[in-house]
This record gives C-alpha cells, structure tokens and sequence, in this order.
C-alpha cells in the first residue's frame, strides 16, 4: 500500500482502512473479518439491519472497543485505537447518535466543552469568534452562539455537534444516524452539512437506515448483514438491490410487499 | 419583524449579527424588554430574591424599626458571614446536582476541633484551624469515594456522614461538653469586634466599581476588534457608577455604626473568588457541564469523577472554615455548634439565592444573596421576640416558595426552550 496519502493529493489510497475486523463478545461474534476503506472527501455509508453490527464497527473506530482479531491502518500505518482520545489524536472524531449536548450550556461553551481556550481565564471572546467561523463555515443557520443549546431545533442540535466534532480539524468523521428523529427539513439541513464537511475533504462514515438520505449523500455504500461484508454499492443501486442485501435475500418481506401492490395494481383492485 | 438594524449594521453586519431571525436588543427600551421576556421564559436570576428582599425588609422595619438600623445590619453581616461560607460550598455540590446534608456536622466538628488543639492541646492556633480544615477535605475526599467507586448516593452518603461526624464532635468534646476560646485573641477579635477601617471600606467599595468597567471594557475593545457585537461604552460606565453608587451608600451607612466587619469581607472576597472560578475557568465550565448532563461532559473528555470530588472537597472545606468563623464568633466550641437549623439554613440559602437543586445552574453569589434573606428573616424574628418554634416554621415555609418558585422556573424554561 502506498503511503503518500498528503493533505490535499487527490489521490485514492484509502484514509481508513480496515482488513479482517472481528470482534466478539463473548460466544457471540458481533463482527466477522470486515473490510472498510473510507476515502477522502468521500461518504460512505454504513447500512444494515438492527443488529447487522453497524454500531460495534463504528465503536470500534471511535476507540470505545477494541476488535478482537484485524488491521486497521490510517493513512496507509497500522494503529491501534486504544481509547477514545486515542482516535481522537488520529483525527477520527464522532458524533453519537444521542447529540451528547449539555443543555443547560451555550453553543460556544458546548463546542468547546473540554477544550476550552485558556483554562484559568477562559477567552470568550477568541472561542466565540472560532464558533462563529466554524458555523458560517458549515453555512450552518444557528440564530445566536450565546444562547443554551436547549433553544435550539433537532437540525440545529446535530450542527453544533457536527460543529463540535471538526473543532479538532479530524480526517474522518463517524455520524451515528445524523438524520434520526429529524423532520423533513432539518433532515435536509443535515443532509447539506454532510455535503460541506465532505468538500472539506473530510473521509464521512454515515449510519443510516433511511434509505432514501443514504442515496442522497453517500458516494459508496456498504452493506452489512448479521456481521458481516454483504456488497457494497453505489449511491445510484436501486432500493431493491439494497434492501436485498440488508436483509439477505431477494425474497423478503420488502419485496413481498413491493410484488403484492404490483399484483395489485396489475389486476386492478384498488384500496377501498 | 426584527428590528436589529442600526447604522453600522446596514453596510457591514457583525460576524454574530447576521441572522435576521433573531431579534437583538439594540436601545434602553429593547433591553428592558429583553429582560422582561427572559423573566417570562422562567429565566429569573436573582429577581426573585431581590423582590422577596425588598419585602421581608419592609415588613420587618414596619414591625420594628430597629431592625433596618446599622448596627443590626452590622450584627446581621457577622451572622451571615458563618452560614455563608458554607452556604457557598452547597453552590458547588449543587452544581454538580448533588447534595451535601453534612455541613452542619462538618463545621461543628471543625469548631471543636479548633478548641481542641488550640486550647486542650495547646497548638498553636494557624495549625488547629490547618487542621480543621484538613479534616472537611478529607471527609469530602470520603464522600467523593462513596460515590465515585460505588456509585453510593450523595443523599444517603451524606446523611451518614451527618451522623457519624456528630458522634466524631461529641467524642472530642467529652464529658465538659464545650471548650471556651480565650477572649483578645486573634481568632475570636475577628469573630466578634475586627472592623475595616471606614478608608478601606470604601476604598473596596469603589474598587468593585472600576473592576466592573475595566473587565466590560477590555471584552468589548476586543469584541469590537473581531467584528463581534459589543456593549457601548456609555451602558458600562452607567453600569460602572451605579454598582459603586451602590455599594458606597451601604458602606457610608455601615460605617456610622461600626463599620463593615472583617469576617463580612472575608467572606465577600470567597464569594467573588468562586465566581470567578465557576465562571471563568474550565474546572467551573466542567461543573456546570457535569451537572446538565454528565454523560455528554464524560464524551467530551472530562474527568467527571475528578470534577465530582472537587465539588465534595469544596463543599466539606468551606462547610469546617464555616465552623472555625462559627467557633470565633461564640467564642466557644461547644456541642451545639453545627446542630440544629445550620444544615438546612446553609442549602436554603443556596437555593434561595437562585442555585437549581437540579445540578448545572447556580452562581456563588447566590450564597450571599441566600444567607442574607435567611439571616434578615432570622434577625427580624428574634427582634419581635417570637420563640424559635415559630422562626422554624416560618424559615421553612421560605425555603417551600423558594424550592417551589425554582422548579415552575424550570418547567417555564423547558417549555420556552431554555432549559
């Protein structure tokens, strides 16, 4: 593999990259011999259904676990990710399917939690200025950075902590379910952010089950299935190919359904 | 529509200005208006204990007109003083959204502890007090240990400690029961008579004056500079002129009694040091994060037990320096000390002040706005001669309003969405 992976070079030696991830707990192996490569500027979504192991791979590329068996290599060097400050360091940051806010804080003091500039006199000014740069960066529409983050909306929630999570200028960002719980326009928002943080030139790795969000924004997608490897796609594979390889079979209750309407239609039978 | 225009904004909008669906306050009037909609969102800072001030000093001065007279207001800074200190170590443990109910048992067995070794053992008195401070830090180190490592609550880990360190208090005192403090010595003049010379006072007075405009210049010079909104200079010398104004008249009319008390300072700088502390450095950001939600403080990479101890340390040392203020005041270190009404004083104080009982809002200066309403109704009530039994009833039904007015506060916030 080659190791000229420099900030900017266009090229396609993968970020992140993953051989052989197992990790088991216990008799149950929760992730058998997993392949992953995460590109810059590229966003690759993680698909699958529940218990597919969708949210062990991301926690092991967080640091929370540690695999029990294969490599993972960034930028082109094997690493061990030890803890989560370790990935961290690297230049992996997460942001957690529950936002992980203080609610009782403001947007910049959530931004900066744990990193505040200056510990024994905070500089608010320069961290409000950062904050600032940060979200109009994001073209994020946040009203006010002085205000508890307990005012804001779902969409603008998942921004700061998007926001929060590049404060640190990582490689690769890991989003669990970014677009959860969101209604139909802050989906959209987040969906827009995806975007910007990929122009960056920042590796994206996105859970999702909203099928319809994953085409929208991933240029790959991976499909795992009981732990395992089941394909990967493209963002333009058709709902049915993915929903095939989710559940592991092209005679499933999706398709059931689907050829059911079409019976339906077919001979004409219209719902009462 | 919003109304945030004024004329440097219509060329070149500031860098946090420039979403037009927030509404800025801009004028005089604007500002009132922003201050009442906060108020009506359940965001009530120190409103009410100000409002709930201004009548029980009212009702108090009509019953008896002694009571607003300086030299019970001077007797009322002494007696605030003790509780306040421990007081301010309950703002902390609140922050974190725990509780302490050993203060009392604490400072008491601080008080004699001080007797002890100073006056039983013959140390010299710097130690006696090192040591009775020593001892609230290690009994909050316990607590700190209790929780963190077994997970034991603060209420019950507490209340434990409330019984053990007593029987600790009564041990040490033994069979005489209390050990009297030698009058004219430094410890008791502190306690009892040490004034601040009437230049002192005032020259402290004027100084929280210019610290107020020096620290809101420099913040808008440099908010200006970076294309920040920032407040005019003429609203911060008003600001400026009105806190001295203030402070001034107080200790102008302290001083034509005796003065303003040493002890009363003492406690005043604790105030305005764990202000500082719990505003503007990451271990009081860190306080305040743990306590809105202590899953997201740990994610970000937090020590969260390390922030949980500080606050059990904090507390238990301010609650036995409460006790040797406590000791210098009665000149005695008896088994009284700490019992009855100081426990409970000292967390309504807090919460009086405007600290949640629900973790993750509170200022220091809610320990000082607090005591000052629990003493005032103390003194007011031993002025009319009312026995104890009815001082009791009534400093709980002020502490009912006051946990009452904190919680529809909180239900307000969370439905304007500013929990």
């Amino acid at each position: 593999m080659t190791d000229s992976a420099h900030d900017g070079a266009p090229d396609r030696s993968p970020v992140l990259s993953l051989r052989g991830v197992s990790k088991n707990f216990g008799a149950v192996s929760a992730l058998a011999d997993i392949d992953l490569d995460v590109h810059a500027g590229e966003v690759v979504a993680l698909v699958g259904d529940n218990g597919a192991g969708k949210s062990t791979l991301v926690k092991i590329l967080a640091g929370v676990h540690q695999p029990s068996a294969g490599e993972i290599a960034f930028h082109g060097k094997p690493v061990t990710l030890a803890n989560p400050s370790a990935a961290l360091k690297l230049g992996i940051a997460t942001v957690f399917q529950d936002l992980a806010l203080c609610e009782n804080l403001d947007v910049v003091a959530n931004i900066f939690l744990g990193r505040e500039i200056n510990p024994f006199q905070l500089d608010e000014v320069s961290m409000e200025i950062r904050a600032w740069t940060l979200l109009n960066e994001l073209s994020a529409r946040i009203p006010s950075v002085r205000e508890p983050v307990a005012s804001l909306s779902g969409g603008q929630r998942q921004t700061v902590a998007i926001a929060r999570s590049l404060l640190l200028e990582p490689t690769v960002i890991l989003l669990d379910e970014p677009t959860a719980a969101l209604g139909v326009a802050q989906t959209a928002e987040v969906l827009d952010l995806i975007e910007r943080v990929r122009e960056r030139g920042l590796g994206v790795v996105m859970i999702s089950h909203n099928m319809e969000d994953v085409r929208a924004v991933a240029d790959r997608v991976v499909v795992l299935r009981l732990g395992r490897n089941n394909g990967v796609f493209s963002a333009d594979a058709s709902n049915q190919e993915l929903v095939g390889a989710i559940t592991g079979a092209s005679d499933n209750s999706v398709s059931r359904r689907a050829s059911r309407r079409a019976r339906r239609e077919e001979t004409g039978i219209q719902h009462p | 529509m919003t109304t945030d225009i004024d004329e440097n904004a219509k060329t070149e909008p500031l860098l946090d200005r420039r979403d037009e669906r927030v509404t800025h306050a801009a004028g005089v009037g604007d500002n009132v208006r922003a201050f009442f909609n906060r108020v009506r969102s359940g965001d009530l800072g120190s409103l009410p204990v100000v409002v709930g001030l201004a009548i029980i000093w009212t009702v108090f001065q009509t019953l008896n007109p002694v009571f607003l007279s300086a030299n019970n207001l001077v007797n009322l800074l002494f007696d605030c003083s003790i509780v306040g200190v421990i007081a301010l170590g309950i703002v902390c443990v609140l922050m974190v959204g725990e509780i302490d109910l050993s203060v009392g048992s604490v400072s008491g067995f601080a008080s004699a502890l001080v007797g002890v070794l100073w006056v039983n053992q013959g140390w010299p008195v710097a130690p006696a007090i090192l040591a009775a401070l020593g001892f609230g830090a290690v009994a909050g180190l316990v607590y700190a240990l209790l929780y963190n490592r077994f997970g034991m609550p603060s209420f019950v880990s507490t209340l434990a400690g409330l019984l053990a360190v007593l029987g600790m208090q009564l041990y040490i005192l033994g069979s005489t029961g209390s050990i009297n403090l030698p009058y004219g010595s430094a410890l008791v003049n502190f306690g009892q008579m040490l004034m601040m010379p009437d230049w002192v006072s005032y020259v402290l007075a004027a100084l929280a004056g210019v610290i107020v405009f020096a620290a809101g210049y420099r913040t808008a010079i440099r908010r200006k500079a970076a294309g920040l909104s920032s407040r005019s200079i003429g609203g911060l010398l008003l600001q400026a002129a009105i806190v001295t104004v203030v402070l001034e008249a107080i200790v102008y009319y302290l001083n034509t009694d005796r003065g303003v008390p040493w002890m009363f300072g003492l406690f005043v700088g604790l105030v305005v040091a764990m202000n500082y502390a719990l505003k503007r450095t990451r271990w009081g950001r860190s306080m305040s994060a743990v306590g809105g939600n202590r899953e997201a403080a740990r994610r970000a990479g937090i020590n969260v037990k390390l922030i949980y101890a500080s606050a059990f340390v904090a507390c238990s040392t301010l609650a036995a320096a409460g006790g040797v203020l406590g000791a210098a005041r009665l000149a005695t270190a008896s088994q009284q000390a700490g019992t009855g009404d100081v426990n409970l004083n000292a967390i309504a104080a807090a919460v009086i002040g405007g600290t949640s009982l629900f973790g993750g809002r509170g200022s220091a200066y809610s320990a000082l706005l607090g005591i000052i309403v629990i003493q005032s109704i103390a003194s007011g009530l031993t002025l009319l001669d009312l026995s104890s039994s009815l001082r009791y009833m009534i400093t709980g039904g002020v502490l009912a309003i006051a946990v009452i007015v904190d919680s529809l506060a909180r239900r307000s916030r969370v439905s304007h969405g500013r929990a």
